[in-house]
């Protein structure tokens, strides 16, 4: 049994109220009006020299259209929505990212019961932890996008009737891209991934107590590939509604891969890390380095199939070049230019020369460098899918941005680790589990 | 000169395993073991160093991509840098990503195919070349392996051999390193 030290509880805790504090300095620092804008931009003018003159060429691509009619404050407005979404925008990334990370363990474990892997069962209560933060991450991620839904805040222009109301594009896709519809969604998602999720772990404990004839492991089974089907398609549908659908001007049909992609590697590098950890601390003497070698190398392989799904969506768009779709890329290298190819390298350059070498994916410091370089790659890959539709050239990784994730680092941490002093660390009911106790690469 | 080798065959690969943990132990050297399938941690128990091939590899792709950078560099960039379709051939930044899936193929192409040249190089194996089996069994369901009798007592090392499960020893002159 593990038990979570009074260090790592403290730890979390802070990071919670410093995150939360953080957040709420955040929130205080929006301006709520257009004059506050106009101050803080004459302040920032004074130093920037004429930095407000590309505001001004580029405003208005996003929200313009019922901006335009309001003639001389529209720049200025634009603004105020921007900065007053940044602290929202900043929310929304880092609870996405933590959810998005529970959730690609979730679909990794699902995978593991469907696919029969031998190797694995050793890992698969660090997974049903990591998983545990899919219940308060998600209550949280609903929350946000209930409010989001219906206009509390300005995260999603087409849940503004007023934007909607002088908007063609979005009025023809007002059909799915609805309050309503989109919070009905999103429970059932969320219902269903945590159905799962509540079953396959349910079923687990139960298999430990009677593993007679492996009734419980059969049930497991069954419903992880019922999951894995309901799930690819939910996920598919859920990356257009809570990414996609911050520029509804724009689609792509890879967009749910690669979402999908994204989240599965941050998966099993949390995996692996929180493995590792364990590992140091002599919880998981039955894990030996041929697991972390196999960790190793699905980072190392799902991090090139990022990169193949990245490439071939950015590739596809900007070699053909269609006004209506290529100006997702073009505010992105034109206002995110060291973000949107930073991640590029941190995703893929970082991982393939660092994970190439089959001996050094059994190094642990190596794995924990690379999956800590491959997990910020990832929250700039959300914050880049992000922030460019919310708070367009007004980004900055500052208070608000860093906080956020402190906070649900925080609680990520907290949860998991709490999740992990329910149950032992073997799962020792499961069928496989002598093969993956001597798994050897 | 002749030199003598023995030859002791096996039916079953763990029973083969063993024995070579055992002849090693007793540091006669082992000059080759003939099996008809790869047998799990043989290489381990004869003590053979790791292979190369994958450093081979990773450097002959990165002549590939290197390969592929500077031809469409030239071709594309450099000696007639036409407007085709409005892609930008000013530079080569500009019309990579139009040159990826080249970049990529021919890194794979050279990766895979000078390794494969290299691992038939190494292991000398060509066309038309005489096959070195010293049995016609050890491709079909029987391993043999060749011990060097050197200046040791033959009898002896019979005598181990049969120890460890030899279904057939054999002692042969072998005229000097026809492989």
């Amino acid at each position: 049994m593990y038990t979570l030290s009074n260090r790592l509880r403290l730890f979390s805790i802070i990071l919670m109220v410093v995150g939360l504090v953080g957040l709420i300095i955040g929130f205080t620092q929006a301006p709520s009006s257009i004059e506050e804008v106009k101050e803080m931009m004459a302040a920032h003018d004074a130093h920037g020299g004429g930095h407000g003159d590309s505001h001004a060429q580029t405003g208005g691509h996003n929200e313009g259209h019922s901006e335009d009619a309001h003639g001389g404050d529209a720049h200025y407005e634009h603004v105020l929505h921007q900065l007053q979404n940044k602290p929202w925008a900043s929310l929304y990334a880092a609870a996405f990212f933590f959810f998005m990370i529970a959730l690609g363990v979730l679909a990794f474990y699902a995978i593991q019961f469907a696919a029969q892997a031998g190797w694995s069962p050793v890992l698969f209560r660090v997974m049903e932890a990591i998983t545990a933060y899919l219940v308060p991450g998600g209550l949280i991620l609903f929350v946000i996008l209930a409010l989001s839904g219906f206009h509390v805040n300005h995260l999603f222009v087409w849940a503004d009737p007023e934007v909607v109301a002088h908007d063609k594009l979005i009025q023809g896709k007002s059909g799915w891209l609805n309050g309503t519809g989109f919070i009905i969604r999103a429970a059932i998602f969320l219902g269903g991934w945590l159905l799962y999720r509540h079953f396959a772990v349910k079923y687990s404990r139960k298999q430990d107590e009677d593993s007679e004839g492996n009734k419980w492991y059969k049930k497991s089974f069954k419903i992880s590939a019922g999951f894995l089907v309901f799930f690819i398609y939910t996920e598919s549908m859920m990356s257009w509604d809570w990414i996609m659908s911050f520029d509804p001007h724009w689609f792509s049909t890879l967009f749910g891969w690669y979402v999908f992609a994204s989240l599965f590697v941050s998966g099993i590098t949390t995996i692996a890390l929180i493995t590792i950890y364990l590992k140091s601390k002599g919880y998981l003497e039955f894990v030996n380095d041929s697991h972390i070698h196999d960790l190793a190398k699905f980072m190392f392989g799902i991090s090139i199939f990022w990169t193949y799904l990245w490439f071939s969506q950015f590739m596809l768009i900007w070699y053909s070049n269609i006004p209506e779709e290529v100006t997702y890329f073009i505010t992105r290298i034109e206002d995110y230019k060291l973000p949107f190819f930073g991640m590029l390298v941190m995703n893929f350059i970082f991982p393939l020369l660092v994970l190439m070498n089959s001996d050094f994916k059994r190094v642990n410091w190596f794995v924990v460098m690379a999956g800590i370089v491959i997990l910020c790659g990832h929250y700039i890959d959300v914050y880049n899918m992000i922030m460019p539709a919310t708070v367009g050239e007004s980004w900055f990784i500052g208070i608000s941005e860093i906080s956020a994730v402190l906070l649900f680092l925080g609680l990520f941490l907290f949860v998991v680790f709490r999740a992990l002093t329910k149950a032992p660390l073997l799962a020792k009911g499961n069928p496989y589990l002598e093969e993956s106790k001597h798994f050897h690469y | 000169m002749a030199s003598k080798v023995i030859h002791a065959l096996y039916t079953d690969d763990d029973v083969l395993m063993d024995a070579v943990k055992k002849v090693r132990a007793e540091h006669y050297h082992i000059e080759e073991v003939f099996c008809p399938f790869p047998v799990h941690g043989l290489d381990k128990a004869m003590g053979i160093p790791h292979t190369r091939l994958a450093i081979t590899s990773f450097m002959y792709g990165c002549v590939g991509l290197t390969v592929a950078i500077l031809m469409m560099n030239y071709i594309m960039i450099e000696d007639w840098p036409q407007n085709i379709g409005g892609k930008p051939s000013f530079s080569y930044i500009e019309n990579m990503p139009a040159f990826v899936p080249i970049m990529f193929e021919l890194t794979v192409f050279f990766a895979a195919h000078l390794m494969v040249i290299t691992f038939y190089m190494r292991s000398r194996l060509w066309p038309f070349k005489e096959a070195e089996n010293p049995d016609v069994r050890t491709t079909d369901d029987h391993f043999l392996m060749e011990v060097d009798a050197g200046n040791h007592d033959v009898d002896q090392l019979t005598s181990l051999l049969g120890d460890t499960g030899a279904v057939e020893i054999k002692v042969i002159d072998k005229e000097e390193d026809n492989h």
